[in-house]
């Protein structure tokens, strides 16, 4: 294993999942990153995520483009490979990685430089091409990499940190991701775990491309008043659709909701969602309604957070091209070469 | 008309050029003509020439008729058959003296507009059309076969075969053969009875033709692929190499369906750019599938950051460049050997990538497969280097072979069990002193061997490192990579000259049959030469000891910068002045004529004292 390992200090009562593992076992290298970065939140968000889904780290490929947030998978998921790409061609390496191998789980994480301008036409392509795989934009409005210019989200009116004030219009990637088609939109906030961490499970479970513009301010250039990605603002402004619960598996509901409230969801593996709704009147199946909302939300100066769009049974690439159900990286020589007696029918077709 | 010049007479050994509209349906019957030449046993080697244009745009098709089997482009026309009268003073000027020209003659030319010494033959081939047919396109397509019908009178090429071919082409569809066959025989009747047949050109049945198959390169790269086990292909359409994209989806479609579920043993995505496409063949690749890309040199320019990445992290990638003239959009639609540095040393930082240049459609095949043994094995990007020449042409070229006992070679990959036997993993340790070392796949074991893949520096266990100690390292056995690299490439192509000599030529890819050609041509003129066909970069010792057991050695290309003689010198530390440029780039392919005249300049004519011993 390449990854530094941390002291491991495991307390005999740490909880284990069903496959036996601590929340350990899913954490990766000390990070590099600020203290107080939002992205640090976030891997500890993927790391409970996925403790909690009881997956084998083994079997997720983490995959990233370049900035601060593009480091961070080398501080979740361990055991798991990783692949630190190219400045906004995460998107890409993960269709190719996918295509190659339907069989592992997919995340893939972007900053907003990495996937709002650098790589916009990666991020619109792999939203309308479904690739399964969960696609996180740790966004601060920034590039903290390269220390604190504006990126493409950031809002009209945001001052930066030297007092600059941003003239030219953001972009909304969740609003986006709604227009290209993906079928799984969400937003959060790395402040809220309570939220994110629901999200994502609930972004691994589902089928397809699963996208969750994340909040994640950036202590070191971003987090000043006048900031509207600073902890302060985001705190006060964040207006939840919906609360999520995660049942895995065909597990009963049992507590008691009022009706009306609460949506039940049920996901490709037989897995349910559970919206609790906090807007009335929000359905989260109207892609042009939730399209509406956070426009709405935004003139308002409000940022919608939540589950803000899951499509009916969506279809994923592989679906839709068609692929053999083993992985095709695993096919053997005599599934994939046709043979000399081919090339001699092939050869006389061609006199 | 006739009399100050003499009609030629050539059998089996001319050139026959079609000026048509793009569009109006000609590729097919221009190609039907050339099957049916290549059916009496006579070869045949057509070239389209076309512009970057779908429709109303001028296309040719020239064909060189050579029972010598001479494959290159000769360079004179021997027949024109002028379907383009928006091209017509041009064409017809390229006529060579006492050659033919058949023509439309619903509208007769004034006598002002015919060559003075050609022989000038006249059918009417859309009155008979408007005749005949009431419909526009049918009147269009009708007129295509018609002259195809009308050459078999003027060649003596035989109808059965024309016949035969297009019953083939039509199979099962009565209607449609008979329709066809029946405007062949309408132009081939009218100019049996109006022309006295045959002219001074003829096909006489030969058995010159052998086993050979007729088959473009793109299709057979692509065939390679599919051979080779790739399963991922991410592509951007770009002139010359959709139709290597194309022909893979096609061969997958045949060979690649599992036949329980009818579900695909392949993926393709067409990408939205190069940046993708490269980027998905790179993921494919590190997660353990065999991918590839096809694209041409400005796709190749966008590539850039990512093959860098690919080589750095060493990752298999293989691009086909299937070259045309640039730079920028250049000649789009025109052929060129002009990426060779590009490609050869892709990227910023120092790189060096492997490259196979091909000759033909056969060893397009055989590369297109072994490309991807290659890749896997260096763990690096491998470009498969075409150009719209042998890509785009049908060619005659031997038929493919394949050993059933072959199986893919996937390189240093560990499985499972491996790493709990080894005592240490470490991606980037070389263990075995080639400069390769072992990779995982992802998801490969619960405890061990997963590692981190990144374009920034990094320590032997994949960790990352700004030490400049480590650094180095790691660039001394990237390059250690490179050196084993060599034995595992193919190797150069020898011929030597029937009598010793101080001369040689170094060339490669579709330059060979015009290069051949030249070389029996110089001969016969005094100028003996050895001919080194370069069939892969990196350069063995041989290609260096051959250049230095020689006192003048021709480097024969097709661009301007005499990019593989750069190469060669940066590469060997070869002294430029022994390397002389043959360069011909403006787009036609280059000729047998170009080398000879360009090498005799150089040469001086005179012959130097041999080197070498008189061999028995
Ligand atoms: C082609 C290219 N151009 C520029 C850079 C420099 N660069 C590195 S990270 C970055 C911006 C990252 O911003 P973001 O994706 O928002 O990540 P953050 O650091 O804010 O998490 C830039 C411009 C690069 N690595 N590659
Ligand atoms: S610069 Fe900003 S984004 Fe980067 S690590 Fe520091 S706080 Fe996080
Ligand atoms: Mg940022």
């Amino acid at each position: 294993m390449t990854f530094v390992p941390k002291p491991k200090l495991s307390h005999p009562e740490l909880p284990k999942n069903s496959l036996g593992l601590t929340r350990r076992d899913y954490e990766g290298a000390v990070s590099t990153l600020c203290a107080g970065c939002g992205h640090d939140s976030i891997s500890a968000a993927i790391i409970r995520a996925f403790f909690e889904l009881d997956l084998p780290p083994h079997r997720i490929a983490k995959l990233s483009g370049i900035g601060c947030s593009s480091k961070t998978p080398t501080y979740f998921l361990g055991r798991a490979h990783g692949f630190n790409s190219v400045h906004g061609r995460m998107p890409a390496v993960a269709t190719g990685a996918n295509l190659a191998n339907r069989e592992l789980v997919y995340i893939g994480v972007s900053g907003d430089g990495d996937s709002a301008s650098i790589g916009l036409g990666q991020f619109a392509h792999a939203m309308r091409r479904d690739v399964n795989m969960v696609y996180i934009v740790e966004n601060n409005g920034v590039y903290g990499l390269t220390k604190g210019q504006f990126s493409a989200t950031a809002d009209v009116g945001a001052k930066s940190k030297r007092g600059v004030t941003n003239t030219e219009s953001s972009i909304d990637l969740a609003a986006m991701a709604l227009v290209l088609g993906a079928s799984f939109v969400a937003r959060s906030f790395s402040g809220d775990k309570a939220q994110l961490v629901p999200l994502i499970k609930a972004a691994v479970l589902h089928r397809g491309a699963a996208f969750i513009d994340c909040i994640s301010p950036c202590v070191a250039f971003n987090n000043h008043a006048g900031s509207t990605k600073s902890y302060d603002y985001v705190r006060e402004h964040n207006e939840a659709v919906d609360s999520l619960d995660v049942i895995i598996g065909r597990e009963e509901i049992t507590a008691d909701y009022e009706p009306g409230t609460v949506e039940t969801v049920v996901l490709h593996d037989g897995s349910t969602l559970r919206l609790r709704k906090l807007a009335p009147d929000y359905n989260v199946h109207d892609r042009v309604a939730a399209l509406a909302h956070i426009q709405d939300r935004e003139r308002a100066g409000e940022i919608a957070t939540g589950l803000l769009y899951v499509g009916p049974e969506s279809k994923d690439l592989h679906e839709n091209l068609n692929t053999v159900a083993a992985p095709l990286a695993s096919l053997s020589d005599a599934e994939l070469c046709p043979g000399e007696a081919a090339l001699e029918t092939l050869n006389a077709a061609l006199r | 008309m006739q009399g100050q010049y003499q009609p030629l007479e050539r059998c089996n050994d001319f050139v026959v050029k079609f000026a048509n509209v793009n569009g109006s349906g000609s590729a097919s019957a221009n190609r039907l003509f050339t099957r049916a030449v290549l059916r009496m046993g006579v070869p045949a080697t057509p070239r389209n020439v076309f512009p970057s244009n779908i429709e109303g745009l001028p296309t040719w098709y020239e064909v060189r008729i050579s029972e010598a089997s001479h494959l290159a482009r000769h360079g004179d026309v021997h027949l024109l058959v002028a379907m383009n009268p928006q091209t017509w003073d041009k064409d017809v000027a390229e006529i060579a003296p006492g050659g033919y020209l058949l023509y439309d003659s619903t509208r007769p030319m004034p006598p002002a507009k015919l060559p003075r010494d050609v022989v000038v033959l006249g059918v009417p081939f859309t009155a008979i059309c408007n005749r005949e047919y009431s419909e526009a396109r049918q009147r269009q397509l009708f007129k295509n076969i018609m002259y195809i019908g009308a050459l078999s009178a003027l060649l003596d090429l035989d109808l059965g075969e024309i016949e035969r071919l297009i019953g083939e082409q039509f199979k099962g569809r009565e209607k449609l053969i008979a329709a066809n066959l029946h405007a062949l025989d309408l132009g081939r009747t009218h100019t049996l009875e109006t022309i006295a047949c045959p002219i001074g050109l003829r096909i006489r049945r030969a058995n010159a033709v052998g086993d050979r198959i007729f088959m473009d390169g793109n299709s057979a790269a692509a065939l390679g692929a599919v051979y080779g086990g790739a399963t991922v292909a991410a592509w951007y359409p770009i002139t010359p190499s959709t139709s290597l994209a194309e022909a893979f989806q096609r061969y997958c479609a045949r060979y690649r369906v599992e036949p329980e579920s009818g579900r695909h043993r392949y993926a393709i995505v067409q990408a939205e750019d190069e940046l993708a496409s490269i980027g998905m063949v790179v993921g494919a690749a590190w997660n353990g599938a065999r991918a590839f890309t096809a694209t041409s040199g400005p796709g190749i320019s966008l590539m850039q950051e990512t093959i860098g990445l690919a080589y750095f992290a060493e990752i298999p990638a293989v691009i086909f460049d299937v070259q045309r003239a640039g730079p920028s959009t250049g000649m789009p639609t025109r052929t060129q050997q002009g990426d060779v540095l590009a490609c050869a040393y892709a990227s910023h930082g120092d790189t060096r990538h492997v490259l196979l240049f091909p000759e033909d459609p056969h060893e397009c095949f055989l590369f297109g497969a072994a490309a991807f043994d290659l890749a896997d094995r260096l763990q690096t990007p491998v470009f498969v280097m075409l150009d719209l020449e042998i890509g785009m042409n049908e060619r005659l070229t031997a038929p493919l072979t394949w050993d059933g006992r072959s199986r893919m070679d996937r390189g240093k990959v560990m499985t499972a069990a491996a790493l709990e036997s080894a005592s240490d993993f470490g991606r980037y340790l070389d263990v075995d002193g080639d400069g390769i070392t072992w990779r995982t796949y992802p998801g490969t074991h619960p405890q061990l061997g997963s590692f981190f893949t990144r374009g920034t520096s990094k320590n032997d266990h994949a960790r990352y490192t700004e030490e400049g100690a480590a650094y180095v390292e790691n660039m001394q056995r990237l390059l250690r990579k490179f050196r084993t690299a060599r034995r595992l490439v193919p190797r150069p192509v020898v011929d030597l000259a029937s009598r010793p000599t101080r001369r040689a030529a170094i060339y490669y890819g579709s330059t060979s049959p015009a290069m051949q050609e030249a070389r029996d041509v110089l001969a016969e003129d005094g100028i003996a030469l050895d001919l080194m066909r370069i069939r892969a970069y990196p350069f063995q010792d041989e290609v260096f000891d051959f250049i230095a057991s020689h006192e003048q050695v021709f480097v024969v290309e097709q661009n301007r910068d005499a990019q593989m003689r750069t190469l060669l010198v940066n590469e060997g530390d070869v002294d430029p002045a022994r390397l002389c440029r043959i360069l011909s780039y403006d787009g036609t392919p280059i000729t047998s004529r170009f080398i000879v005249r360009a090498i005799a300049d150089e040469a001086g004519g005179s012959e130097v004292v041999p080197l070498r011993k008189a061999t028995p």
